[in-house]
């Protein structure tokens, strides 16, 4: 099985971004993995390895210098990453949400000569949409953006910014103005160097340890057209939400895959030693594959489904639409983790173990944190509502 | 109409402001109603008007102001 068997036929003298971002993974984030987990230390190579071929800006449209690529070939090299490192995979999966935004929302002349910028530095992109005293929700802020002659300021009090201090520039949520309701929020570009961040503790997590998420205090100001026209609830709904869905379940889908590939070999080498009897293992392994295959097409199918909608604010906004994005995060959370679950079962205690070719203790944890990153229980709880007046299909 | 609509806002569109002070073309949702109340104003206005609004008008244009709402409502009841 190779990432790249599904990737769009490719225009002719395009980069070909699927097979750059896997190369990448496989040469670079894969040999570093471990060391980038053990330490929770920051993927630096994969960013710098991704950065040298432009490919962190792969989203935007080569009239903008970018490479022109579609979503599904970002979310297919996701898959790669995921595979091989999934903290390396979030960074650039988070990365690439927020360059969905800009690309789709920021078009101020600001924000597009900003695009222009960030495409030839390949500026790294965090974001800071959770605050303290919000209780989770990232659809209400505390914080106001303060406009006065043009030039905005801003202090919010961020409990997690994955690779903040490693950010060129920060996508951060804040009420329009002092006098705003909590839910009538915009979204802002800080960037340096009118952007400081004092950081609030450590990260110290159970996966996705390479992430670098400590918290923050973030003081920015800067030019007014720094904040995105578009109130930030149409950004979260037609774009925000479900490309990070869309990119989260990919680097998800690898890590089910790195799993599978461990437990495909571990039931191989068991059917060497006797050939002509199927190892017992090797029927969980066709179960797991079932499942695998249930995985990979509802992001695939997904990202499609992204595809054929997109540019249509008002198809992206639908309830239907809404609800279907939702769901694909809490299925592929709960997935990620069956998948990898059920491989340790087929390669027993050498799954169990920390070394050794079939270890998947890397890959458990790091799938433990999907169901939590935005919690499931709140994803159900929207969707919930939004079925009280959703008409079908 | 619009009485009924600006009931329905005070009992369930939770808004920063009082209903009574919203002008007709007033943006609901920088007024302070969530998309969760949104959703809880659309629901009693489909019971007080006694209608069911179409799959196309279930979107956030529709509720953004008082003006929006009473053409949606008045486009279920022709219909």
């Amino acid at each position: 099985m190779t990432a790249t068997t599904t990737a769009p036929p490719l225009e002719s003298g395009s980069v070909d971004v699927v097979r750059l971002m896997t190369d990448i993974a496989e040469k670079v984030s894969g040999p570093a993995a471990d060391e980038v987990d053990r330490l929770g230390r920051f993927p630096s190579e994969t960013i710098d390895a991704l950065r040298a071929d432009g490919l962190l800006w792969a989203l935007v449209p080569r009239e903008f210098g970018g490479l022109g690529a579609t979503l599904s070939e970002v979310s297919e090299g996701l898959v790669a990453l995921g595979r091989q490192c999934a903290s390396s995979a979030m960074v650039v999966a988070m990365h690439h949400i927020q360059v969905a935004c800009l690309v789709r929302h920021g078009t101020n002349d600001l924000l597009r000569s900003y695009l222009a910028e960030a495409v030839e530095h390949q500026y790294l992109l965090a974001s800071a949409t959770t605050e303290v005293g919000t209780g989770g929700d990232v659809r209400s802020s505390v914080c106001a953006v303060d406009v006065e002659g043009g030039t905005f300021r801003l202090e919010k009090q961020a409990p997690v910014i994955s690779y903040g201090n490693f950010a060129d520039g920060i996508l951060v949520t804040a009420r329009r103005s002092e006098d705003s309701p909590e839910n009538d929020q915009v979204i802002v570009l800080c960037r340096p160097p009118d952007l400081e961040l004092e950081q609030v503790g450590e990260w110290n997590a159970l996966g996705f340890r390479g992430t670098c998420s400590p918290g923050f205090v973030l003081r920015a100001s800067g030019d007014a057209d720094a904040v995105l026209d578009q109130p930030y609830g149409d950004i979260s709904t037609q774009t925000m939400l479900p490309i990070a869905h869309i990119l989260w379940g990919s680097l998800w889908l690898g890590i089910a895959t790195a799993a599978l590939d461990r437990a495909r070999r571990f039931v191989q080498a068991e059917a060497r030693k006797r050939p002509g009897t199927t190892p017992a293992a090797a029927l969980r392994l066709a179960d797991v594959s079932a499942l695998h295959q249930q995985f990979s097409d509802l992001v695939r199918g997904s990202v499609r489904r992204y595809e054929e909608i997109e540019g249509d604010g008002e198809r992206l906004s639908a309830i239907g639409f809404a609800i279907g994005m939702n769901s694909l995060k809490v299925s592929a959370s709960t997935l990620v983790v069956d998948v990898v679950r059920q491989c340790m079962v087929i390669c027993g205690l050498s799954a169990y173990r920390l070394d050794g070719p079939y270890s998947l203790g890397r890959h458990l944890r790091d799938s433990m944190g999907a169901a939590l990153m935005v919690n499931n229980d709140r994803i159900m709880g929207n969707n919930a509502q939004l079925l009280l007046v959703h008409r079908g299909e | 109409m619009d009485q009924e609509i600006r009931q329905v806002l005070a009992e369930h569109g939770r808004l920063a402001v009082d209903v009574s002070s919203l002008d007709e073309n007033t943006d609901l949702f920088a007024a302070g109603m969530t998309s969760h109340a949104s959703v809880n104003v659309m629901l009693a206005l489909e019971d007080a008007f006694d209608i069911e609004f179409a799959e196309s008008m279930l979107k956030k244009s529709t509720f953004e102001s008082i003006a929006s709402i009473r053409a949606g409502v008045l486009e279920m009841t022709d219909a």
